[in-house]
C-alpha cells in the first residue's frame, strides 16, 4: 500500500496556505445536502461539529457520556499554548513549530506542525470570544505561564481547569447549533463499528447505552474524534470510559494504525494507593513552575520531608539538567523518576514516589500566590491523600497519560479509507514520539476549529452526495457483527470478572510496554496477552442483558478490543529498537542512561495494516523528511 | 473498616424500584467512595447478582458525571465535593449509608443511581452560548477585562453540570446551574449583546421543563461541589427583572 | 399586558410579585405595631388614634384595598409556585439531610397560611367584633384589654405571632435575594436585618397580649 501523506511543496512558513487556497469549496445549497457523522465531542469533535455546523452541513455527533460537556478534555489542567508571544520574551510560530517537533523527539510531520504552530494563535482568539475565562493579570490582558520542554512563557491557563473552559467553549459553540438545528447529538450512544462502502467510510453502527438499542447510522464522511487509548494500561489518567473501540474498529475494516507504542507517561501524577485503585489522578505539570522535585540521598530513608535538611536532599533534575531543571519534558522527568525509585531512592508507600516540593515557591510568593495559581489542584490532592500540600510536600509519580500513537492521517487529516477523518488524540499526527505539555489541547482545537473545515469540504466536493442503501450487503454486515459479538459476550457466562481481565492486562502492559521496554519484556507479553485473549473469551462473566442499561457489558465490548489492540502495541515497541520520546528501549541508550534515538534506522512512521485477529500485521513506512530542522540527539541538560 | 449499604435498585425508568442492603467487609479509609461501589460491584457479580449501576467517567471532580444522595445529601458529606473525590476516611466503621438517585421530574431515573440530566443540555442550548462563527474572532487582547470581573465570572464557570443544586434544592430547581451559566457570560464584555435575550430565554426554559421555583433555600450552594454562590441567583433575578422591564428590547 | 403575563407565568415573576406584596405586608405589620403600641399610653391615645383613622375613611379604605390586593396577589402566587413544586419532584426523598436551609425557610407554606387564618379571625375579633365576648364599636382600647384578658385568646395571639416571626425572618432575608439585591459587602447585614426586625416585630406584638394578662394595663 503507498502511503501519501499528501504534504503540499512550497516552503514551510507557506505550505498550509498555498494548500487551503488550492481546495476545493462546496457552496452553501450543496452544504445543505451532506451529513456528516462525528465521533466524539471533546475539544476535536465539537469544535469541528460546530464549525462544521456553521458552515451549513448536516452534523450528526455521538458520544458515550451522558452529555457533550462532559468529554474527557474536560479534565486538562494545565493550560494551551499559543504563539501569541504577548509575553515579548521572544516567542514565534517557528519557535512553538520548534520546540514541539523537538519535544515529539523528531518523529513527527514537519508540515503538520508548523500549521499546527500557526492556527495556534486563532484558537486563542476564538475561546476568548466565545467567553473562555482565561486567567488575566491586573491590566485586564491575558496572563501567561511556562510548561514543560519550553523556555518562553506561551501557555494560556484558566486556573487549573483549562480543558474544562476550551470544552466549555466549544460545547457552548456546540450548543447553538443544536438550537439552530443543524447539530443532532446523540448522548450515551457508543460507536461499536465502522461502516465502510466501496472503500468508502460511510456510517457507523451504534449502540444505545440507555436502551440497548443498535442503529446504523449512514453519512457522506465520518469524523472520528475519539480520544486516546491510555486505559489500555488500566490505570490511567484518562476518564474510565475512554477506549480504543472506535479507532480499532475503524482499524479491523482497514485504516492503518500509526505509532501505537507512542504513549505518554506523566511525571506528576497521586501514587497508587491500593490495589482497589480505579485510576491515577494527575496534578498538572504546571506545578513544575514552582514545585521543586527531590529525593533524599540517603537509600530508603524514612524521615519525614521536613526532617530532611537541604544538604541530605538530591534535586536531581536540577542536577542532571541545569538548564532545564524541572521544566525537563515529561518523558526526561518520568524516567529520572523511575530510575530514582528503581534504585531505592523513593519515598512514601512501596517507595514509589518523589516529592514535588513548594516550601520555596510559598516562602517566595506566600500561600495566597500558590492558592492563586494552584488552588484547585492543592485542595484535589488533599481530598485524595489527605495530606495537606502547604505543609509537606506533595508525593508524585509517573502515570498513563496521553498516547501520540492513533490512525495514520495525511495532511488533510484523512485516514487511508476515503472520507475516514480523524481529528484530536485519536490520530497520530502532530506528537511524535513525545508530546510537550499544553500541545494536545491545541492540537484537538485546530484541528475541529481550523483545519478540517476546508479538507472536509474538498473530499466532498470531489465526492457528490449519494444516499447509501441501507440494505447495502457492507451494511448489514457490519450490523449483524456487532450483533453477534454481543450476544457472544454475553453468552459466556463464565467466572471473571471484566475488570479483573483488565486489570491484568493492564499490568503486563505497565510493565513490559510501559516507562521502558525491551526485547525479552516485549516478547513476553506478546506471548501472554494472546493467551489471556482467549481466557477472556472463555471465562468472562457479563450479567444482564442487551435491551437495557448494562455498564459491564460496555466494559467487556472495550476490554476486549484493549486485548486486541495491546498486541499490536507491543509489536509496533518491539520493532522500534530504538529509543525515542517516550519510547524508551532499554537496548538504545547513552552511557549516562539517556535515551538514545536512531535516526538511520528508525526515521519513520509506522503504520499498521490489520490481517485479522492474532494474525501478524503489515508494517507500512512513512519516511519523515526533515527540510526545515536538522535532528539532533535532544538534550535539556 | 465496615460498612452497611442501602442502596436504590431500579432496573429501567418505567419500572418501579426500592432499597437493596448490602455489607462491603474491609473498606480502606484510602479509597474513594466510587472504588468502595467498585469493589461491592465486583462481589455483587462473583454472587451472579448485578452491579450497581452509577455514573462516572473522569474520578477526579470535573466531568460532572457521578452524583447522587448519601443519607439525603447531594454528593455526600464533604463540603465542595463530588462522590467521585470524596473518601473513605469521612466515614466510620459501622455506618449505614443510604444511596438514592437524584429525584426530579426533570431527571427521570434510568437505571439505579443513574439518572437522565439531557435537561441541563435543553437549558444551554436555549441561550447558554455567545454566537461567534469560527474565524471571525478579535485579538484575544482586543478587549481588556479586569482581573475581578473575570475571576468572578470564572467562579460561575466552573460549574460542572452534576445537578447536585436541583437534587438538594427543596423546590427542585435549578437556578444555580442556571444562574452560573448565566452569570459566567452575563460578566464577560463578549457576553453582553445577547445577555437580555439569554436571560429570558434560559429562565422559560428552565420553567418549560418542569424545574421547580427558588425560594431561597440556600440548599444548592451549600452541595455545590465547585461551591458557586447563590448571589449568581439573585444576579440572574436582578437580570430578570431588566430583560421584563423591556432592557435590550428595540 | 402579555409581557405581564409571561413575566408571571415564570417562577421568577412569581417570586418577585411575592417579594414585592410581602415588602408592602411588611409595611403594614410595621407600621400597625406602631400604632397598636399606643396602648400604653393610655386610652386617649389610642382611641384618637382609632377615630384619626376612621375620619379619613377615604384613606383607610385605600389602604384596606391595597393590603387585600397584596394578600390575593402574595396567596395567589404563593399557591401556584407551591403546585409548581409539588410537580417538579414527584418522588420524594427516603432520606433528608439539610446543609444549608433553615427551619423558617422550609416552613414558609405553613408559617404563611396560619398568619392568613390569624388575620381572618382577628378581622372578626377586633375590626367587626363578631368574635370578641364584649365589643365596644370604637372604644378599641377597651375591647383589646377586654379581648386579651381571656387567656386563650392571648394564647392564641402569642402562638400567631411566632408563626410571623418565622415567616419574617426568612422572608425579609429572601426579598433582596429575589429582587436581586444583594452585594457580597451588605450579605451579613441582610441577615442582622431580617433578624432585628423579625424580633422588634414578634416581640412588639407580643409584650400588648402579655400586658393586659400580666394587668400592667387594664
Ligand atoms: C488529566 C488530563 C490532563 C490533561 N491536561 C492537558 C493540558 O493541560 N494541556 C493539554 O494540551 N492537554 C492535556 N491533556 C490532554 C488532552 O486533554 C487530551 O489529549 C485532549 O483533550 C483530547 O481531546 P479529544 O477531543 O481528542 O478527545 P476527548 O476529549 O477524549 O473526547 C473523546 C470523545 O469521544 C467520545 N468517544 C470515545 N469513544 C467513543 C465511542 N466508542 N463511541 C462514541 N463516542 C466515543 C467520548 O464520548 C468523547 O466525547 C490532559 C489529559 C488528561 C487525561
Ligand atoms: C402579614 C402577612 C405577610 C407578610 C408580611 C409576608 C411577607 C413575606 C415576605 C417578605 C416574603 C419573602 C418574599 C421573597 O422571598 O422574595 C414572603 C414569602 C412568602 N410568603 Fe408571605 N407574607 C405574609 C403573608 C403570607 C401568607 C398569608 C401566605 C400564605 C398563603 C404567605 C406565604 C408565603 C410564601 C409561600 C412565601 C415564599 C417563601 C419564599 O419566597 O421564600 N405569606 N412573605
Ligand atoms: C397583638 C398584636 C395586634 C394587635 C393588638 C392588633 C390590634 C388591632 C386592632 C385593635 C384593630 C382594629 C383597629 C380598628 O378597627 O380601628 C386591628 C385591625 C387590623 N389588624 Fe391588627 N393587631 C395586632 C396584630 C396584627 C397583625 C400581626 C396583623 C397582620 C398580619 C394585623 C392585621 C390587622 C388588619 C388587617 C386590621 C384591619 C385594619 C382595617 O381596619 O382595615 N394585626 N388590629
Ligand atoms: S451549580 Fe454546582 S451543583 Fe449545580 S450543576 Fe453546577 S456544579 Fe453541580
Ligand atoms: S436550594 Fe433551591 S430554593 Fe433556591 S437557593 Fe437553591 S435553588
Ligand atoms: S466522575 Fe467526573 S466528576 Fe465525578
Amino acid at each position: 500500500m503507498e502511503l501519501n501523506s499528501k504534504i503540499p511543496d512550497g516552503p514551510l512558513e507557506q505550505k498550509w496556505d498555498r494548500h487551503r487556497s488550492g481546495l476545493k469549496l462546496v457552496n452553501p445549497a450543496n452544504k445543505r445536502k451532506y451529513e456528516l457523522i462525528i465521533v466524539g465531542t471533546g475539544l476535536a469533535g465539537a469544535s469541528a461539529a460546530a464549525s462544521l455546523g456553521e458552515l451549513g452541513y448536516n452534523i450528526k455527533a455521538f458520544c458515550y457520556q451522558d452529555s457533550a460537556r462532559r468529554a474527557h478534555s474536560i479534565a486538562a489542567q494545565g493550560g494551551i499554548n499559543a504563539a501569541k508571544n504577548y509575553q515579548n520574551d521572544g516567542d514565534n510560530i517557528y519557535r512553538l513549530f520548534y520546540d514541539t517537533i523537538k519535544g515529539g523527539d523528531y518523529r513527527s510531520r514537519e508540515a503538520n506542525v508548523y500549521r499546527l504552530a500557526q492556527v495556534s494563535v486563532n484558537i486563542i482568539d476564538q475561546c476568548v470570544a466565545q467567553g473562555v475565562p482565561f486567567a488575566r493579570e491586573y491590566g485586564g490582558l491575558l496572563a501567561n505561564r511556562s510548561f514543560g520542554g519550553a523556555q518562553v512563557s506561551r501557555t494560556f491557563y484558566a486556573r487549573g481547569q483549562t480543558g474544562q473552559q476550551l470544552l466549555l467553549g466549544a460545547y457552548s459553540a456546540l450548543a447553538a447549533q443544536v438550537a439552530a438545528g443543524k447539530v443532532k447529538v446523540y448522548p450515551k450512544t457508543e460507536m461499536l463499528d465502522l461502516v465502510v462502502v466501496d472503500g468508502r467510510a460511510r456510517g457507523i453502527i451504534t449502540r444505545d447505552l440507555v436502551t440497548g438499542k443498535i442503529e446504523t447510522h449512514l453519512a457522506d464522511a465520518v469524523l472520528l474524534c475519539t480520544g486516546g487509548y491510555g486505559n489500555v494500561f488500566y490505570l490511567s489518567t484518562n476518564a474510565k470510559g475512554c477506549n480504543v473501540t472506535a479507532t480499532w474498529r475503524a482499524h479491523r475494516r482497514g485504516a492503518l494504525f500509526a505509532n501505537p507504542c507512542f504513549t505518554q507517561i506523566h511525571p506528576t501524577c497521586i501514587p497508587v494507593a491500593g490495589d482497589y485503585q480505579s485510576k491515577l489522578t494527575l496534578m498538572s505539570e504546571s506545578l513544575r513552575n514552582d514545585g521543586r522535585i527531590w529525593v533524599p540521598k540517603k537509600k530508603g530513608d524514612t524521615r519525614p520531608a521536613s526532617q530532611i535538611p537541604d544538604s541530605e536532599r538530591d534535586y536531581y533534575l536540577e542536577r542532571r539538567y541545569p538548564s532545564f531543571g524541572n521544566l525537563v519534558p515529561r518523558d526526561v522527568a518520568s524516567r529520572a523518576a523511575k530510575k530514582a525509585c528503581d534504585d531505592g531512592y523513593g519515598v512514601g508507600p512501596g517507595g514509589y514516589g518523589v516529592y514535588l516540593d513548594f516550601a520555596d515557591a510559598i516562602r517566595r510568593v506566600g500561600e495566597q500566590g500558590i492558592r492563586e495559581r494552584y488552588g484547585n489542584l492543592f485542595h484535589m490532592y488533599e481530598k485524595i491523600t489527605g495530606e495537606n500540600p502547604y505543609k509537606q510536600p506533595m508525593r508524585i509519580y509517573p502515570a498513563v497519560h496521553y498516547t501520540m500513537g492513533g490512525l495514520w492521517v495525511d495532511y488533510d487529516l484523512m485516514s487511508n479509507l476515503d472520507g475516514l477523518f480523524v481529528l484530536g488524540e485519536a490520530n497520530f499526527s502532530d506528537h511524535g514520539a513525545n508530546r510537550l505539555g499544553a500541545s494536545a489541547l491545541m492540537q484537538g482545537l485546530a484541528d475541529g476549529y481550523f483545519v478540517i473545515p476546508y479538507t472536509v469540504a474538498d473530499y466532498l466536493a470531489k465526492h457528490p452526495h449519494e444516499d447509501v442503501a441501507a440494505d447495502h450487503p457492507a451494511v448489514k454486515d457490519a450490523e449483524r457483527e456487532v450483533r453477534e459479538r454481543i450476544e457472544k459476550l454475553l453468552a459466556v457466562n463464565g467466572s471473571r470478572t471484566v475488570d479483573s481481565f483488565h486489570r491484568e492486562l493492564g499490568l503486563l502492559m505497565w510493565e513490559h510496554c510501559g516507562m521502558a521496554r525491551n526485547e525479552k519484556g516485549l516478547q513476553e507479553a506478546l506471548k501472554r496477552i494472546p493467551e489471556l485473549r482467549d481466557e477472556f473469551w472463555k471465562s468472562v462473566k457479563v450479567l444482564g442483558g442487551n435491551e437495557s442499561l448494562n455498564q459491564a457489558l460496555e466494559k467487556a465490548g472495550r476490554v476486549a478490543d484493549f486485548l486486541e489492540f495491546g498486541e499490536l502495541m507491543c509489536k509496533d515497541a518491539l520493532t522500534r529498537s530504538e529509543s525515542c520520546g517516550g519510547h524508551f528501549r532499554e537496548e538504545s541508550q547513552t552511557p549516562e542512561g539517556e535515551a538514545k534515538r536512531d535516526d538511520e534506522s528508525f526515521c519513520y512512521v509506522s503504520a499498521w495494516q490489520f490481517n485479522g485477529v492474532g494474525k501478524e500485521p503489515t508494517l507500512h513506512k512513512e519516511n519523515l523528511d526533515f527540510e526545515t530542522v536538522s535532528l539532533t540527539q535532544r538534550s535539556y541538560k | 473498616m465496615k460498612i452497611k449499604l442501602q442502596v436504590w435498585r431500579q432496573a429501567s425508568a418505567d419500572q418501579a424500584g426500592g432499597f437493596r442492603e448490602y455489607v462491603v467487609e474491609d473498606v480502606s479509609e484510602h479509597m474513594s467512595f466510587l472504588e468502595m461501589l467498585d469493589v461491592l460491584n465486583e462481589q455483587l457479580i462473583e454472587k451472579g447478582e448485578e452491579p450497581v449501576a452509577f455514573d462516572h467517567d473522569c474520578r477526579e471532580g470535573i466531568c460532572g458525571s457521578c452524583g447522587f444522595m448519601i443519607n439525603g445529601v447531594a454528593h455526600g458529606p464533604e463540603k465542595g465535593t463530588t462522590v467521585c473525590q470524596l473518601h473513605m476516611r469521612k466515614f466510620k466503621d459501622g455506618d449505614e449509608l443510604w444511596l438514592e438517585p437524584w429525584r426530579a421530574t426533570a431527571f427521570p431515573v434510568l437505571r439505579d443511581l443513574i439518572v437522565d440530566r439531557a435537561a441541563f443540555d435543553q437549558i444551554i442550548e436555549s441561550g447558554g452560548y455567545i454566537s461567534v462563527r469560527t474565524g471571525s474572532a478579535p485579538d484575544a487582547n482586543a478587549i481588556p477585562i479586569s482581573k475581578p470581573d473575570s475571576d468572578r465570572s470564572f467562579d460561575a464557570a466552573a460549574c460542572i453540570g452534576c445537578g447536585a443544586c436541583v437534587a438538594a434544592c427543596p423546590n427542585a430547581s435549578a437556578m444555580l446551574f442556571t444562574s452560573a451559566k448565566a452569570g459566567h457570560l452575563g460578566l464577560l464584555p463578549q457576553g453582553q449583546p445577547e445577555r437580555w435575550l439569554r436571560t429570558v430565554s434560559m429562565v422559560e426554559k428552565m420553567e418549560e421543563i418542569g424545574f421547580g421555583h427558588c425560594t431561597n433555600h440556600r440548599e444548592c450552594e451549600a452541595v455545590c461541589p465547585k461551591e458557586i454562590s447563590i448571589d449568581f441567583i439573585a444576579r440572574l433575578n436582578r437580570d430578570y427583572i431588566q430583560a421584563s422591564l423591556g432592557r435590550g428590547q428595540k | 399586558m402579555t409581557r405581564l403575563l409571561g413575566f408571571y407565568r415564570t417562577s421568577i415573576g412569581k417570586k418577585i410579585v411575592m417579594a414585592g406584596t410581602g415588602i408592602a405586608l411588611l409595611g403594614f405589620v410595621i407600621g400597625h405595631l406602631l400604632g397598636n403600641l399606643q396602648v400604653y399610653l393610655g386610652p386617649e391615645k389610642l382611641n384618637a388614634y382609632a377615630e384619626f383613622l376612621h375620619e379619613n375613611i377615604g384613606v383607610l379604605w385605600l389602604a384596606r384595598i391595597g393590603l387585600l390586593v397584596a394578600v390575593v396577589l402574595h396567596v395567589d402566587a404563593a399557591v401556584r409556585l407551591t403546585r409548581q413544586k409539588h410537580r417538579s419532584r414527584k418522588v420524594a426523598y427516603t432520606k433528608t439531610g439539610y446543609e444549608g436551609s433553615d427551619y423558617a425557610s422550609r416552613t414558609m407554606m405553613w408559617s404563611g397560611p396560619i398568619i392568613l387564618l390569624f388575620v381572618i379571625y382577628h378581622l372578626a375579633h377586633f375590626t367587626w367584633g363578631t368574635a370578641h365576648h364584649d365589643f365596644q364599636g370604637m372604644d378599641v382600647y377597651h375591647n383589646v384589654v377586654s379581648g386579651f384578658s381571656v387567656f386563650w385568646v392571648s394564647a392564641l395571639y402569642i402562638a400567631a405571632m411566632i408563626a410571623l416571626g418565622f415567616h419574617l425572618y426568612h422572608g425579609i432575608w429572601s426579598f433582596f435575594q429575589t429582587l436581586g439585591l444583594n452585594h457580597p459587602r451588605w450579605n451579613a447585614l441582610r441577615r442582622c436585618l431580617a433578624t432585628l426586625l423579625t424580633v422588634g416585630i414578634v416581640a412588639g406584638n407580643i409584650s400588648i397580649p402579655l400586658a393586659v394578662l400580666t394587668g400592667f394595663i387594664k
